[in-house]
């Protein structure tokens, strides 16, 4: 099994290394110019000549990247343009953030998807089911942003019940924490459900076909155990499958539900980075990311083996 | 049961409460650094209003009066500027503001490698420390904007024990409030400076920013009650506002405007008849019908202009009101000029809601005239760019205004200037308006900045749609606010009730 992990680990090493040549390349190719978009208002030539100078941006292509990747191997991913602060700071400030986003969000989804995907599987074809099956389509369908601000309007404006935005760490005040990002957990939370549901149950309805379970409906176990037991744990591999690759849509759906709710994250960091032209921000930002994104394809296989004895042997 | 309690517990109190004498503002983005020499954003500027003293201040009116300098003279030459500072004044560490403390800001300013402000104070050649109270710089040339300067972010005054290249990690001014923490991308927490030479007018016990870019959603926190100030309200949000209870819309026209900037003689994009000639461009401009530009897309509020002078200016010029929109007469300067109708423009746009809905609202008013405008909408970055090399024909750009008059003009329309993304070239306006900077009288200034305005008014290298109002939604909790044309918020005598 560690074997397993460390062979994975070593494969993701080019991949990591393309990433990062490829995300440095197509910032470049943007249109606009980190320095302008500093400068903003305060635009003269000869302090444009000395921001560029200092930020190296002069200095050949692959000189900055050598520059830049020879850094983040030592665990230094350099400064941001725009603030100046330590961007090994910024992600240390904001992982933390959309992970704790991430986390309740895959809460709300599992917590939804599975037992609507088991039960509409179970219930295929009755009133239930269509029900089911409506409102995973809604929620797949409704626009974050649009729900994201629907709710600021209803619970925070309207009931007045919780904050309508902002963000206060667990460790400064759990409850306070967690009703600050109970909103946006949920509805970057709906999106996920709903895909998971839909998935839930067509990996159920395979399995439920199978011969083992009549074999074991025929034995006179009760319902419950030989869905849940029999069946569900069977069809639990695509479901796993999912849930890693749902982690990008995490990542992606954070971009959109920081910027609604103003959370201090990853997503909103990226976003106003990108706007600044605050290149060594995005590219470390982007870099975390897709090994993020990696590791947790790599768990996913690791689960399979936990959930199938078969993958063992091989 | 548990999982009851958990709720009750997670939606139990009210979203937050409300703490006795601490303001909360809600900003559109986050500033950038904390450091007065490095800052360049409009909000960032707001932050220092409060952390940072200044040598001098403004009235709403405008007039510079004094802040950490409690006069200053000029010589007759115009080539010395003394100033004697305040006594008893100290910075946030204890340490004492002195005329050692202005000369270490000035000098940082001009020769830090990473200062924004070198352009500001280039006629600053050297400075003396006369007493422990008294300076006096030296200048190359006399420099009628340098006591504006001095009011923003080139004379706010640093700690000199705290001056170093990581200043805005935690920066130490005199202002009225200390600053505490900042989460970035969040807020920047700032509490009252006890030993505040102007304590007595500071009834605050704190003041936090939060950055809340969306203003639908920034409105809705002062609905909720998480904030007590919303900056930069939408314009379509002002009617909400007045009908809500508990809350205000507050506003006042500030120094900036919006305008559209042609390229004259920026590149191949320049060969065009609007980038040729004047008269095509005065057609586009009388096309134009301000008053309605201002109704449907700011709900009226802001106010239509004809010139870079903000109203509430001292050298606001009443012989340029807006102009007024004048079809057949646009028709008619189309045919003198020869061109052939209708003429195609492309106009560069950042690509938000609200300048998209202006410059459409333009579109179909010019379309009137004979100009088929084709909108293309840019990534706010990305516009900047091709505004510098020169990849536009016309570019909605604005500019949010400065309190001396040169800092609306001089850069835009001077040969070779910075935001001359145009390069229009006029040997006359050059001359008048580098005069102007050298002039102290303020009648002689007008003057001039009136010669001039005459020229460009007829040349149109850019024409100005409206004046930037500043507009505010404020918790009815929170009184003795007064606003500034600057947009600045200054916390003196403001206080919260509970």
């Amino acid at each position: 099994m560690l074997r397993f992990f460390l062979r994975r680990l070593l494969v993701a090493i080019p991949t990591i290394i393309l990433i990062s040549i490829f995300v440095f390349m197509l910032q470049k190719l943007l249109p606009g110019d980190p320095v302008l978009a500093m400068a903003g208002e305060d635009r003269d030539p000869e302090t444009l000549a000395r921001l560029r100078a200092k930020y190296r941006l002069n200095d050949p292509l692959f000189v900055q990247y050598w520059t830049w990747i020879t850094g983040v191997l030592q665990g230094d991913f350099g400064n941001s343009i725009r603030t100046g602060e330590p961007i090994a700071k910024l992600i240390g400030q904001k992982l933390p953030v959309t992970l704790q986003l991430a986390a309740m969000s895959m809460f709300f989804a599992t917590l939804i998807g599975i037992p609507m995907g088991i039960i509409s599987a179970v219930k295929k074809g009755t009133k239930t089911d269509f029900a089911a099956n409506v409102v995973a389509l809604s929620g797949l369908s409704i626009p974050n942003f649009w729900l994201g601000i629907m709710m600021i309007l209803l619970v925070s404006v309207h009931w007045q019940l919780l904050p309508a935005s902002g963000y206060v760490p667990p460790t400064e005040d759990l409850g306070q924490s967690l009703r600050t990002m109970l909103m946006p957990a949920f509805v970057l939370g709906t999106g996920l459900a709903a895909a998971l549901m839909r998935h839930t149950r067509s990996a159920m309805l395979e399995v439920l076909r199978q011969d083992y379970v009549r074999t074991a409906r025929a034995k006179g176990l009760i319902e419950r155990r030989v869905v849940l037991k029999h069946a569900f744990r069977n069809a639990l591999t695509p479901i796993v499958t999912l849930l890693a690759l749902l982690f990008g849509e995490l990542v992606a759906g954070a971009v959109l539900t920081e910027q609604i709710f103003t959370i201090p994250g990853f997503g909103k960091l990226i976003v106003d980075a990108v706007f600044n032209r605050d290149y060594a921000v995005v590219q470390g930002v982007v870099l975390v990311t897709a090994f993020g994104f990696i590791l947790m394809n790599l768990l996913a296989d690791m689960a399979y083996m936990l959930l199938n004895p078969r993958l063992r042997k091989n | 049961m548990k999982k009851t309690l958990l709720l009750a517990a997670l939606l139990g109190a009210t979203a937050f409460s409300a703490q006795a004498g601490n303001l909360r503002i809600g900003l559109e983005s986050d500033p950038d650094a904390l450091d007065p020499d490095k800052s360049r954003t409009f909000v960032g500027r707001i932050v220092f209003t409060s952390l940072c003293d200044k040598l001098f201040d403004i009235t709403p009116e405008l007039e510079i009066v004094p802040q950490l300098a409690t006069a200053s003279t000029t010589s007759d030459d115009g080539k010395t500027m003394t100033l004697t500072l305040r006594e008893g004044v100290t910075f946030h560490d204890g340490t004492p503001f002195d005329a050692e403390a202005v000369k270490a800001n000035i000098e940082r300013s001009k020769t830090f490698d990473e200062s924004v402000r070198k352009s500001e104070l280039t006629s600053i050649e050297t400075i003396d420390v006369v007493d422990d109270l008294t300076v006096r710089f030296n200048l190359s040339a006399p420099d009628a904007p340098l006591i504006a300067q001095l009011a923003d972010r080139s004379g706010m005054m640093m700690a000199p024990s705290a001056l170093s290249p990581e200043f805005s990690n935690a920066p130490v001014c005199s202002g009225p409030f200390k600053y505490v923490e900042r989460v970035a991308q969040d807020k920047i927490v700032l509490e009252k400076y006890e030993d505040y030479w102007n304590a007595d007018a500071i009834d605050l016990d704190g003041v936090t920013y939060t950055i809340i870019p969306d203003s639908t959603v920034r409105l809705a926190n002062l609905q909720s009650g998480d904030i007590d100030i919303v900056n930069q309200l939408a314009a379509t949000d002002a009617e909400a506002v007045r009908n809500a209870k508990g809350i205000s819309f507050a506003n006042i026209t500030g120094l900036g405007y919006q305008g559209l900037t042609f390229n004259l003689a920026n590149g191949e994009m320049a060969q065009t008849p609007l980038g040729q000639d004047a008269k095509v461009r005065k057609a586009f401009d009388l096309a134009l019908d301000r008053a309605a530009i201002s109704q449907v897309v700011f709900d009226g509020l802001f106010q239509p202009a004809s010139q870079p002078f903000s109203p509430s200016s001292p050298y606001y010029n009443p012989d340029f009101p807006p102009v007024e929109r004048d079809i057949e007469a646009a028709k008619a300067l189309l045919a003198e000029a020869g061109v052939a109708v209708p003429l195609k423009v492309k106009i560069q746009v950042p690509n938000t809601p609200v300048t998209m809905q202006l410059v459409q609202v333009i579109q179909s008013m010019v379309a009137e005239a004979g100009f088929e405008v084709e909108i293309i909408a840019k990534e706010f970055a990305t516009l900047l760019n091709d505004a510098d090399v020169g990849d536009f024909q016309i570019s909605q750009q604005g500019w949010s205004g400065r309190i001396d008059p040169d800092g609306n003009i001089h850069q835009f329309v001077t040969t070779g200037a910075g935001f001359n993304d145009g390069q229009y070239s006029n040997a006359e306006i050059d001359s008048l308006l580098n005069e102007a900077r050298t002039v102290s009288d303020p009648a002689k200034r007008v003057e001039l900045y009136q010669k001039a305005a005459a020229i460009y008014s007829e040349d149109r290298p850019l024409l100005y749609l409206y004046h930037l109002a500043w507009l505010y939604g404020i918790d009815d909790k929170v009184q003795g606010l007064t606003l500034y044309p600057d947009g600045m918020l200054r916390l003196e005598g403001v206080s919260v009730a509970d």
